[in-house]
């Protein structure tokens, strides 16, 4: 049982973390229609921005204070993710409004490849930590009910309530500002949005800052668990079957839809992988996701599609 | 009118002049060795130093004078570590130049796809520290070279390891070891020795397995937990290994019972672990990090103080680089015993190449010349044995250093060969390949 149980919360944490990654997916479908298929080389972006910032900033400002240069690092690596947006809204999506949503997906496919590039050019491709002082060593809790008790991973604990704390904000963002329901009008028709004076240009700016803020704040949390290096950018392929799942519309289904991928593959690999030689977390997601592509093709949460024919 | 053609013939003759005067008499040799890299994507931490080190060791073989005045010449290729690009690669670059000299993959899946075009365009396939374990059987992997190590070897000697430390291989019984491999061929490769060893001893093995590139890894340490294995193996590369160590210290497993297989024991591994990863030990092809040796100087003074090095300085000497060098020293040095055979100082086909393989014979001395000393042992190989050396030792991470802390150990023949053989024999017949004989190893 206390296996079952640390194998359970390790799922929930692993979906959190999963959750931020599919955040970004959400929020600039949600606002723009695009399906960003660079967030994972955004999320690449930001955390080498992130991790090169806070080993340049002490030698340039003869600082040895941790908590200084990653708050530095932090507002710099800010500050790029708000050019890089600027500079895709700019050069990219300007000249596609009105484009089919798969010219768009092309479209971000390209930018993918641009950031992962320039990324490591800028940066270096080596592996690069990210030090923001997240404890490593597990706590054990229940110790007096189950024999051993059961580990507690506290990095990823911090990390998945840093997630929910994002989550909520951002939902709140959406729900209750003007700009929120200027991106979700946006979203449900550029055309239409235009024609009631909502500038376009300026609300995908917006959109893809926040987007990037995300990506950061992913970035740091998965860098400082993994360091950073290429394979970051591998991760939005694990928040694919989340959105799939959730539903491509909705912050809270970005959030279910981790939960459930996360405690399914955990799961899955403990329990079914030993049957079938093991090695299925990643293919077991994808599955989850095609099956549900097949019986509820919006998703858990998504807005139900209606077609015209 | 005339004044123009005196031009013009003013200038041919000037062209012709400053063309005999800018080419040599005899223009030097020059051996071809295609460079199948990756400086990109999941695995470039791990495959930049190495092609670093590799081409370093051309150059400087170049600052040397050559081999017998042969130039070493290269075209380096980015297969990003995938099967398909690097057979690309291959395709692109082995007509080039007069044709490649030998190949080597650094991949174990590039290795299993080349194994059958070898013979066919007769370029040997130089895998030193990875490949396929039965390809240290020359009479039937004819074109395949092991240098140095195989998977079988290295899983055998980090038994050999933990048997010494637990007091002999009866204390091995009723023991749990637990293999962490990268799901892939080269993860793959020690599984059969293992299940041997286990047979003959009586530990218990478990395997699990881990999806490329091994980033997500919690269900499998969870496992780990809760099985306790008196050892873990970790057959990881790139990201995964620095994911292992990270999940051992979250779940709370020593890292001082985690052993590495030489893929999974160099500075990108556990540089951004730290003192998480303090403890962990894992196997040494023979060196380790050398930034004390001869040759680490020599590349220093000759090439990154003239600003020609491969890569940052602070990375020469360290535990892929040299991997990288040794791999490109070995193929220098069978340059060298080809040239021996075929003519000093002249360019060398693939095949003379296989033969200068199949001749290698670096002992001491040799080794010595080449500042080689104290970083591995000799090398002796013959047609039949492609391997040509089975040594290695253990090295454990102190936070900030790889320090030797073992002996040196030798794969047991005994165990190998008949696993070599039996396997070889198997593909041999598959494939409907004739072995060479001894005679035949003479032509």
């Amino acid at each position: 049982m206390a296996f079952f149980l640390e194998t359970l919360l390790g799922g929930l944490m692993s979906g959190m973390l999963y959750s931020l990654v599919a955040l970004g997916f959400v929020l600039i479908f949600k606002a723009s229609g695009v399906f960003n298929f660079a967030q994972g080389a955004m999320v690449l972006f930001a955390a080498l921005a992130m991790a090169r910032f806070s080993e340049w900033i002490p030698g340039w400002l003869g600082t040895e204070n941790l908590f200084v240069a990653n708050l530095l690092a932090f507002i710099v690596s800010v500050v790029v993710m708000f050019v890089v947006a600027w500079l895709i809204e700019r050069l990219a999506l300007r000249y596609l409004v009105n484009q089919d949503g798969a010219t768009l997906l092309m479209a971000t496919l390209g930018i993918a490849y641009v950031l992962d590039g320039i990324g490591q050019t800028i940066f270096g491709s080596d592996i690069y930590k990210i030090d923001v002082g997240m404890p490593k060593e597990p706590v054990m809790m229940l110790e007096s009910v189950f024999e051993g008790g059961i580990l507690i991973n506290k990095e990823d604990f911090i990390a998945a309530l840093i997630a929910a704390l994002l989550v909520i904000s951002l939902s709140i963002f959406f729900q209750k500002t003007a700009t929120g329901r200027a991106l979700r009008a946006v979203a449900d028709d550029h055309q239409a949005a235009q024609s009631i004076g909502i500038p376009l240009d300026r609300i995908w700016v917006i959109v893809w800052c926040v987007a990037g803020i995300t990506a950061l704040v992913a970035g740091i949390i998965w860098g400082s668990k993994l360091g950073v290096q290429f394979s970051l950018s591998t991760i939005a392929l694990r928040a694919l079957p989340v959105v799939i799942l959730g539903g491509l519309t909705s912050v809270p289904g970005a959030i279910i839809g981790g939960l459930i991928i996360g405690v399914g593959e955990k799961l899955s690999e403990v329990y079914l992988g030993p049957f079938v030689g093991g090695g299925i977390e990643i293919w077991f997601a994808y599955m989850l996701a095609l099956v549900f592509l097949l019986f509820r093709p919006q998703g858990l949460f998504g807005e139900k599609i209606i077609d015209r024919v | 009118m005339k004044l123009r053609k005196l031009a013009v013939a003013a200038s041919l003759a000037a062209i012709g002049l400053s063309a005999a005067l800018t080419t040599p008499a005899f223009a030097a040799e020059e051996q071809f060795f295609p460079v199948l890299a990756y400086r990109t994507g999941a695995y470039a931490p791990n495959g930049t130093p190495w092609a670093n080190g590799f081409v370093d060791y051309l150059k400087l073989t170049n600052a040397r004078g050559g081999v017998n005045g042969v130039k070493m010449i290269w075209e380096e290729c980015e297969t990003g570590y995938a099967t398909d690009r690097g057979v690309e690669c291959y395709e692109r670059l082995k007509g080039k130049h007069g044709g490649a000299t030998a190949v080597q993959p650094l991949s174990t899946g590039i290795t299993f796809a080349l194994t059958e075009k070898a013979p066919v365009d007769k370029i040997p396939v130089i895998t030193a520290g990875y490949g396929r374990s039965e390809s240290q059987n020359g009479a039937v992997f004819g074109w395949n070279f092991p240098l140095v190590g195989t998977y079988w070897m290295g899983a055998d000697v980090l038994v050999q390891h933990v048997a010494k430390k637990e007091g002999g291989f009866d204390k091995l019984k009723g023991k749990k070891i637990t293999l962490v491999y990268h799901d892939s061929p080269y993860g793959k490769e020690p599984i059969a020795l293992l299940q041997e060893r286990a047979k003959m001893h009586g530990f218990d093995l478990s395997l699990l397995p881990v999806a490329h590139p091994g980033v997500e890894q919690k269900a499998t340490w969870l496992q780990i937990r809760q099985n306790k294995p008196d050892y873990v193996f970790l057959w990881g590369w790139g990201v995964m290994n620095s994911t292992s160590l990270k999940e051992a210290q979250a779940t709370g497993y020593p890292r001082e019972k985690m052993y590495g297989i030489w893929w999974a024991g160099a500075e990108p591994d556990v540089k951004d672990v730290g003192d998480g990863a303090k403890g962990y030990n894992a196997l040494a092809m023979q060196h380790g990090a050398e930034q004390g040796s001869k040759v680490v100087k020599e590349v220093l003074e000759k090439l990154h103080a003239k600003g020609q090095g491969t890569g940052p300085k602070e990375e020469v000497g360290q535990v892929l680089y040299m991997r990288g060098l040794i791999s490109s020293m070995l193929q220098v040095e069978a340059v060298r015993a080809a040239q021996g055979r075929y003519g000093k100082g002249k360019r060398i086909t693939g095949e003379q190449m296989r033969w200068g393989l199949e001749n290698l014979n670096l002992d001491q001395k040799a080794l010595d010349g080449m500042g080689l000393a104290g970083v591995m042992r000799p090398v002796q190989t013959s047609c039949l044995d492609h391997m040509g050396s089975a040594w290695a030792r253990v090295h454990t991470w102190d936070g900030k250093k790889w320090n030797f802390t073992s002996d040196w150990y030798q794969g047991d023949e005994k165990v190998l060969r008949p696993m070599v053989m039996l396997a070889s024999a198997k593909y041999a017949e598959e494939k409907k390949i004739k072995p060479r004989t001894p005679e035949d190893c003479k032509k």
